[in-house]
């Protein structure tokens, strides 16, 4: 099976990488821009076959290791 | 002191750290490699500055999970003094050692200068050596470093005297321009400052001496 998990800041956390990202855009008149948010996503290949093992095998990789709670959330998607 | 300084691939200040230590301690420090699980009877584990696995995916969040930090956690569940500096800060917070997390510099720019600190806190075994001196210079050298918590936890944080220093001028961000925070029981610290380049008048400063010598006094040997 095929995972996407895609990390993001939580609510609250101001990325500053994004605050340049829309600065940018406005300077280049861009000007109905607002709201920019960075994701990093992560394509992984699974050997599991079973779609609900494979999603809380890739949870629990996410709590372990790829996104920090403390400033991130994490959305998982199986295909 | 039985002191100890652990090299992740990538770390670049663990041997300035075993000098400044060396210097401060007169004995000779360990030097850990990041695979070793079975540590021995330390009074003190460093974490140096650098780039531990090129920052991949978070700052610090590949080394935080390698066989050494198992050990280190056991030994401040002991109650083991604990010292992360700049990259050692950002395994620290990613090991769950100390709370936060540290990101991008509100600047975008890696920041590199001497800069002006206040000490918060004196009482901890790493900072009662600085009575006396509110502001002492120190040098940073990071590009993410600032420090991210919660109102709550910073409340709490602030609430329990566990804000060790404090940036003058925040170079970064920092939520309430926190430059190093303590552990609950006090015996870990973690600091973005790099003390370990502040030990020699022709560093520029001296600054970074007291915390060493603190550490020294508390150790008691």
């Amino acid at each position: 099976m095929k995972a996407r998990v895609a990390i993001s800041y939580r609510e609250g956390v101001l990325d500053p990488e994004a605050v340049a990202i829309e600065r940018s855009l406005r300077g280049l008149g861009f000007d109905t821009v607002t709201g920019v948010r960075r994701t990093k996503l992560l394509e992984l290949d699974l050997a599991e076959t079973d779609r609900a093992a494979a999603e809380a095998r890739v949870r629990e990789m996410c709590d372990k290791l790829l996104a920090n709670p403390v400033i991130e959330s994490y959305r998982v998607e199986i295909s | 002191m039985r002191a100890a300084v652990v090299t992740f691939p990538g770390s670049n200040c663990d041997r300035d750290l075993v000098v400044a230590m060396e210097a401060v301690f007169g004995t000779s420090v360990r030097r850990i490699w990041h695979q070793e699980s079975d540590l021995p009877s330390l009074d003190l584990i460093g974490l140096p500055g650098g780039f531990s696995y090129g920052d991949y995916l978070r700052c610090g969040a590949i080394a935080a999970r390698s066989p050494v930090l198992g050990a280190i956690a056991r030994h401040a569940e002991r109650g083991g003094f604990v010292l992360g500096i700049c990259n050692g800060f950002q395994i620290l917070t990613e090991a769950g050692l100390l709370p936060g997390a540290l990101i991008r510099n509100a600047g975008l720019a890696f920041v590199c200068r001497m800069v002006e600190v206040e000490v918060a806190e004196t009482s901890s075994a790493f900072t009662r050596g600085y009575t006396g001196a509110a502001t002492v210079r120190l040098p940073i050298a990071h590009h993410d470093g600032n420090y991210v918590v919660d109102e709550e936890e910073l409340a709490r944080l602030e609430g329990e005297g566990r804000v060790a220093f404090r940036y003058r001028d925040n170079p970064n961000g920092s939520r309430g321009s926190i430059a190093g925070v303590l552990s609950l029981r006090r015996n870990v610290l973690g600091l973005m400052p790099h003390p370990e380049r502040a030990v020699d008048p022709l560093l520029g400063s001296v600054d970074g001496r007291p915390l060493f010598s603190s550490l020294l006094a508390a150790v008691g040997r």
